[in-house]
Formats: structure tokens, C-alpha cells, sequence
């Protein structure tokens, strides 16, 4: 690796580690030259590699959905279009089991969060160095290519969620709808002094609960995430003592925890989505 | 190094517990009506992935504490 004096094990692991980050530096704006000049620029820096990659599979998922729907065809649908239409269909099932209310948006936005967080996590299956080794060979000297490991990515996702249900609990309940559900559950009495004694402990309740929520979501992907690739990285390890045997050994423990990891994608992707709709479909909840 | 062992390991033992319940549970429904099998089977993955989400992100933080904090501290 350019720039190390040493190749040790914890220095490729926390090389691995490291976003590309460009913020302020002490010569003025730049690209972060390691971990801890990453962490002193604060709040002001922007994780160009995750934005990049996670936008760009974004835009990916977009122009393949398009160029299917354009070219939709009524009739017994065939290969790709026959893919796309399983999906549609798998996701459109989905909503209509966990949603009870009345939304024309809930789907789409099920189908993009599933789709983008599948594509997201299964940057991970790429083997650990093949991308970050050619950008370094340009110049680049850090690259993470899995977006989901970043938890300024999946926190921002599972914050839009959140501010979707926030919106939609203030456009059916109206405030005062959603403010009785958060003081007045689920300690309630007759009298309306005891009620009034029980409006800070319910709050206190219903926040936590409320908050939960979008901090659940997102580091439930994150952790998934990171935990897979920090395992990858430390098999690619096995890489770098001498021996033949040691290194086909890493070989079968990629592929076998590969294969373990497709469920493990697919798995976490759906249940974000999953959750999405449910929590959508609590706040669309009217009494 | 301790503290993230004991995160990880906690967060296997309560994670273990739960699935062998769910597990059980769902040998126990399948036996009893076979034809709700799949569907069964269907919600005992999504309710795996989502008992496993704390004990995750236990490991996640772990292994952050191990291989990026650990290093800093010592050296």
C-alpha cells in the first residue's frame, strides 16, 4: 500500500476501514490523508466514496426499471421483463399485507428502498481489494465500495423514513391526534387528574419507542453490514502469510461466508422494507 | 478488548436463545397444520433477521472496538 511504512495486519484492516473523506484539512479543503484526519473534520465532510457509490447504484436501479417499463409489453411476460414484473409483484404483495391504509406512494417507495439496499449491500460480495486496488492504482487512497457500511448512509435513510412518518402521522392524525397518541397510551384513567399525573411517564414511554425506531432501522443494517465486510477483510488476511495451503484455506472461507452473505443481503434488505411499510402503515393508523 | 468481547458475547447468547424458540415454534406450527408451511417458514426469516439486528450491531461495534480503537489506544 502506497504511503505505509509497514504492512501489518491492523494497518490493512483500518486501511479497509477507511472512507475517502473530503473536508477541511489543515492546508485548506482536500481528500483526507488517514483515519484520524478523517475524524478531526467534524461535522463539515462528506464521504465522497459512499455518496458516489450509493447514488450511482441508485441511478442504476432507475435506468433499469425505466428501460423495463418503457418497453412493457402486455402478454405473457419473458426473461427480463418477466425478473422486473416478479419484483414488482413480490414487493406489490408485501404492501398489501403489512399496509391497511390508503397511499398510492407507500409501494413505490418499498420497491426503491428494497431494490437500492439490495444493490447497496451486494457491492459487498465484490472481493475486498479488486476495486480499491484499481483506484489506488490512479491515485486514490482510500475506497470503501459498500455504502451500507457506512453509517452516515444508512442513519440518513432510516432519517427520511422516520420524517415520512412524522409527516404522515401530522397529515391524518393532525397534531392533536398525534400528540393524545404520545401522552395519552398506554397509561389513560377517567380522571383527569390521574390522566394529567401520567402525561410525562407516557411521553417519556412513547418517545423511546418513537425513537427507537429510525436508530433501529439504520443500525440494524449497519451492523450487518459492517460486521460482514470486517469478516471479509479478516479472511483476506489469511492472504498475506507465505503459505499455499493457508491461502486456498482463505479461498473456501471467502466463498463459504460469501454464500452465507447472499442470505444475509437479501434478508436484511427485505426486512428494512418490511419494516418501512409497517411503520408507514402505524402512522397512517386513525381511530 | 474486554468490553467487546463481553458485547459479543451476550449479544450471541441472547440471540442464540431466541431463534432456538422461534425455530421451535415453527417445527411445532408446521407439524401441526403442514399445508401453512411455507408461509410459516416465510415469517420465522424475516423475524430471524430481525431478532439478530442487536446482537449484530453488538458485533458491529465490536469489532470497530477491537480493530480501530484498540490499535489507537495502544499505540
Amino acid at each position: 500500500m502506497a504511503g505505509d511504512t509497514e504492512l501489518t495486519s491492523t494497518s490493512y484492516i483500518q486501511h479497509h476501514l477507511t472512507n475517502l473523506t473530503f473536508g477541511q484539512t489543515e492546508n485548506g479543503w482536500g481528500f483526507a490523508h488517514s483515519g484520524q484526519e478523517a475524524a478531526q473534520m467534524g461535522f463539515m465532510s462528506v464521504n465522497v466514496d459512499s455518496l458516489g457509490w450509493s447514488i450511482g447504484l441508485g441511478l442504476i436501479f432507475a435506468f433499469i426499471f425505466r428501460y423495463a417499463a418503457t418497453r412493457a409489453t402486455s402478454g405473457v411476460p419473458v426473461g427480463f421483463q418477466n425478473f422486473i414484473e416478479m419484483m414488482v409483484e413480490f414487493v406489490d404483495g408485501t404492501v398489501k399485507d403489512s399496509f391497511h391504509g390508503h397511499n398510492l406512494w407507500i409501494a413505490p417507495i418499498a420497491l426503491t428502498i428494497f431494490v437500492w439496499v439490495f444493490l447497496m449491500n451486494l457491492m459487498d460480495l465484490i472481493p475486498v481489494d479488486f476495486i480499491p486496488h484499481l483506484f489506488e492504482m490512479s491515485g486514490v487512497p482510500f475506497q470503501k465500495i459498500v455504502p451500507s457500511t457506512d453509517p452516515n448512509i444508512t442513519l440518513g435513510m432510516a432519517l427520511a423514513v422516520f420524517s415520512m412518518i412524522l409527516y404522515y402521522s401530522l397529515k391524518i392524525k393532525g397534531i392533536t391526534g398525534f400528540m393524545g397518541e404520545l401522552t395519552l397510551q398506554p397509561f389513560s384513567a377517567k380522571n383527569p387528574i390521574i390522566q394529567a399525573i401520567f402525561i410525562p411517564i407516557n411521553l417519556a414511554l412513547e418517545l423511546v419507542g418513537l425513537l427507537a425506531k429510525p436508530f433501529s432501522l439504520g443500525l440494524r443494517l449497519f451492523g450487518n453490514m459492517y460486521a460482514g465486510e470486517m469478516i471479509f477483510i479478516l479472511i483476506a488476511i489469511m492472504y498475506m502469510s507465505g503459505s499455499i495451503v493457508l491461502g486456498a484455506f482463505g479461498g473456501a472461507l471467502q466463498l463459504g461466508w460469501a454464500i452465507f452473505h447472499i442470505l444475509i443481503i437479501t434478508l436484511q434488505a427485505f426486512i428494512f422494507m418490511v419494516l418501512t411499510v409497517v411503520y408507514l402503515g402505524m402512522a397512517h393508523e386513525n381511530h | 478488548m474486554i468490553a467487546a468481547a463481553v458485547m459479543v458475547g451476550f449479544g450471541a447468547l441472547g440471540a442464540a436463545v431466541g431463534m432456538g424458540l422461534l425455530g421451535g415454534k415453527l417445527l411445532e406450527g408446521t407439524a401441526r397444520q403442514p399445508e401453512l408451511g411455507p408461509m410459516l417458514q416465510g415469517k420465522m426469516f424475516l423475524l430471524a433477521g430481525l431478532i439478530d439486528a442487536i446482537p449484530m450491531i453488538g458485533v458491529g461495534i465490536g469489532m470497530y472496538l477491537i480493530f480501530a480503537v484498540a490499535p489507537g489506544v495502544a499505540g
